[in-house]
């Protein structure tokens, strides 16, 4: 097995173990339903063990998936002999690599396990089309490529990009929380998640860490692009769809501070946010033309 | 005779004006308002990712009008093709900047008078503040607050001691980080108008064994701000000597670019030196810089006229039409006689004929060929009008025929074709390769880049400083013993630690907490 075939099997391995963590938290929520969190009889507290049985499972096998990550990830930068992030499905799987660290970080030591549903449908699907749809042979960069700033512009975009998609993450649920609160006391996994003002905070946090970490991804690309292209700022697509996401954000930030915006609104916008960036990623990638293309895809 | 004047009407016009400007300013200066600009700005970008613009492709845009007539009656008049250039872009943009001005004077002034003005006093009822703790006190009241003091400087908190107690501020970076960011986005803006009017922007085309010289009348296209001085570029020389690429071989993402070297002479001021220029890594003479644009191929070609001179004889720039480098050629003889001779046609670095016709199947030279027609005509007296080389317009030419088949024909490089009817000949010596080479000035730059840095040094003070009073005082406790109690205020969101922070003061203090009676929400 040549390391490119190992790192396939990294990727496809993860792939298949994010979407088993992500029945586990399916499980998850599902034994919580109609679990109210105070009831102590016995049948609740063995409902209570189980979901906490599915939750760890889940966890335990996001960590493997990780580790299946990791290898795929590491051994595509040895087979290539460069930063393993040159092509469309090499961004997809070393940016979702990031995604995992940090939710594992969170998880394993802020006790966010809460966020294990949404993160693991992200790396499962992410994985997945990476493997099947995305996957090309490794080769070497296009000169346009060849810079230092391949490194910190994309590596302060995979870093941005995580915390934008966790705090995404706790957004919506956030909203799912909020809606389900407003027609009454929630129950069921919602009931079991922190309170709506300690979810809002993590996604403040989240979106606050990865905003600053944005507007260098965005200052460093342009400065990469005055010494390739020889402009700073031309409107290419990327590049508008970066500045679009840039100012959905500072909306965010701002909206956190304006009476009317706070909570939902804000949470609705941080969720616009992520959907601006993940448009760039995808849709700019496949749709349109323009200097950012690389290698095809 | 008295009569009592009514008010002049102007003064109670100017009194509505006024009121109404207050109006106007309150409104656009508000958060909703920037919020609402902010969305607007960002909305407004979205076109110009989607429809062509005519800043990135003049061409594609021609070739959008051409396919989509109705939609362009709409896209025309909206300026679609122009977004980022467009009025109402520009009022957007400008609109936020004036929002995010009066949103931001008025916050420098605040804190200018409260940066200087020590923590507030402690206030009345500690107890009825966020976070708060109580102690029993063993030794001097005194002592207590000494530590107390002690440790809250250790922390880098701002700390006045009066008979009331202590207050502790500190996090004052934050709104400076708030303010600075802002300023910085002025600065950002300012250094983008600064190169837009003192700035400039120009390509060239050079041919192997060619060179530049950096004078307006070199450029094949050029952009300069209204306060750029054209006959005063920065005097310098650039010589193509050889232009190396590769391209990729193997099965995977076959041909595409391994790399694109330029090696150039470069004289500045009567001195040369050899320069190697890369994408990436422009050449920076005295703040003129020359980028590594494009290239593509030049097809040498020897034309011999009816009357047996030789009308031409050269390199011939091709124009690329494909990642495969099918190279649009158009070679214009006006000196020719007795008629004047245009060939036009395809330049094909690895040329295939198959049932598509011929074209190009890889970008390197490997099977180079010209495949050509050639047509005739009257000549003309050259009217100096600037005419495009690279275009073919068949207005007042005829073409070459062979009975009634037109002459086609394709050479490989030594090849000679003599045209019908005594017309000339076509000799293809070989190619040479050229570069796009892009001239230009960006003077507003460093401005630029300096906002953008205290930009995100401003943005990371104002996320992530946490500003929060602290408060700690004796007492006397109901049992008549001397007490300890200490409160804290957090003054921005969704900050964590405060119940620490109060907690480790008055354990700074030496003194336990008690638990608190009642839990705080």
């Amino acid at each position: 097995m040549t390391v490119e075939q190992l790192s396939a099997l990294g990727i496809v391995t993860a792939a298949v173990l994010y979407l088993l963590a992500f029945m586990a938290h399916s499980a998850e929520w599902a034994a919580a339903r109609g679990l109210s969190p105070t009831a102590d009889d016995p049948g609740a507290k063995a409902r209570s063990a189980s979901v906490e049985t599915w939750g760890r499972l889940g966890l335990n096998l996001t960590i493997l998936g990780a580790l299946a990550h990791g290898t795929g990830v590491v051994a595509r930068g040895i087979a290539a002999q460069r930063a393993p992030w040159g092509n469309m499905y090499e961004f997809v799987t070393a940016s979702l690599l990031f995604v995992v660290v940090a939710y594992l970080v969170l998880a394993i030591w802020f006790g966010k396990r809460w966020l294990g549903l949404p993160t693991t449908l992200l790396l499962s699907v992410g994985n997945g089309l990476a493997a099947t749809v995305l996957h090309v042979a490794v080769a070497p960069l296009v000169p346009a490529l060849h810079s230092v700033w391949f490194i910190i512009h994309i590596v302060a975009a995979c870093i941005s990009a995580a915390a934008f998609n966790v705090g995404a993450a706790a957004s919506i649920i956030y909203l799912l929380k909020a809606r389900a609160e407003s027609k009454g006391a929630s129950s069921g996994y919602l009931a079991r998640l922190p309170g709506l003002r300690e979810l809002d905070t993590f996604a403040y946090r989240a979106h606050a860490f990865a905003f600053p970490i944005w507007t260098f991804t965005v200052a460093a690309g342009s400065i990469w692009a005055e010494f390739a292209w020889g402009r700073y700022w031309g409107w290419d697509p990327k590049e508008t769809w970066a500045f679009v996401t840039w100012v959905v954000y500072a909306a965010y930030l701002h909206a956190r501070a304006t009476a009317g915006w706070r909570g939902r609104g804000a949470a609705w916008i941080a969720v616009v946010g992520v959907a601006t960036f993940w448009f760039n990623f995808v849709g700019i990638n496949l749709l349109v033309s323009g200097l950012h293309s690389y290698a095809g895809i | 005779m008295s009569t009592v004047e009514p008010p002049p009407e102007s003064e109670a016009r100017d009194y509505g004006a006024r009121e109404m400007a207050r109006w106007v300013w309150t409104q656009l200066t508000s958060m909703r308002t920037a919020l609402v600009l902010l969305f607007l700005v960002a909305l407004a970008a979205i076109p110009g990712s989607l429809i062509p613009q005519r800043s990135a492709s003049l061409l594609r845009v021609r070739d959008f009008r051409a396919a989509h007539p109705t939609l362009d009656r709409i896209y025309t008049p909206l300026g679609l093709y122009d977004v980022y250039r467009s009025p109402w872009f520009s009022a957007i943009y400008l609109l936020l900047f004036v929002s995010l001005i009066g949103c931001i004077l008025p916050r420098i002034a605040v804190y200018a008078r409260g940066v200087r003005k020590p923590p507030p006093r402690v206030p009345r009822r500690l107890d009825r503040l966020g976070e708060y703790a109580s102690g029993v006190v063993d030794g001097d009241g005194e002592d207590a607050l000494d530590k107390a003091d002690e440790w809250l400087r250790s922390k880098h908190f701002r700390v006045v001691r009066s008979d009331d107690g202590i207050s502790a501020e500190r996090g004052y970076l934050r709104e400076l980080g708030n303010l600075l960011f802002h300023l910085a986005l002025i600065f950002v803006l300012i250094g983008v108008a600064v190169s837009q009017l003192m700035g400039f922007k120009g390509t060239s085309v050079i041919v192997e064994g060619q060179g530049f010289s950096n004078n307006i009348t070199q450029y094949d296209d050029f952009k300069a701000g209204g306060w750029v001085d054209t006959d005063r570029l920065k005097p310098f020389t650039v010589k193509l000597n050889t232009f190396t690429v590769r391209f990729e071989t193997g099965e995977v993402q076959r041909g595409a670019a391994r790399e694109f070297t330029a090696d150039v002479a470069l004289t500045v001021d009567g001195a040369t030196t050899n320069q190697v220029l890369q994408v990436n890594h422009p050449l920076n003479v005295g703040g003129t810089l020359v980028h590594l644009l494009g290239h593509g191929y030049a097809a040498h070609v020897t034309v011999t006229d009816g009357s047996g001179q030789v009308a031409y004889s050269g390199p011939a720039v091709t124009v690329p039409q494909d990642g495969n480098f099918s190279s649009l050629t158009v070679i214009k003889v006006p000196d020719a006689r007795p008629d004047r001779l245009v060939f036009q046609g395809y330049f094909l670095p690895t040329a295939v004929v198959d049932e598509q016709g011929p074209r190009s199947i890889f970008p390197d030279a490997l099977n180079p060929q010209l495949f050509l027609t050639a047509w005739y005509g009257a000549p003309v007296v050259s009217t100096g009008v600037p005419e495009n080389l690279y275009t073919f317009n068949p207005e007042g030419l005829t073409q070459v025929m062979n009975g009634d088949q037109p002459v086609r024909f394709a050479l490989k490089p030594g090849e000679t074709v003599d045209l019908p009817d005594g017309r000339g000949s076509l000799t293809f010596d070989g190619y040479s390769r050229w570069t796009k080479l892009q001239i230009s000035s960006t003077p507003g730059l460093p401005l630029t880049m300096g906002g953008v840095a205290v930009a995100v040094l401003g943005l990371c003070l104002s996320l992530f400083v946490r500003p929060r009073r602290l408060w700690i005082r004796t007492i006397e406790r109901p049992d008549g013993s001397l007490g300890l109690e200490a409160a804290g205020l957090d003054r921005a969101d969704a900050r964590t630690g405060l119940s620490d922070d109060v907690a480790d003061l008055v354990a700074a203090a030496g003194v336990r907490a008690e638990p608190t009676s009642e839990e705080t929400p």
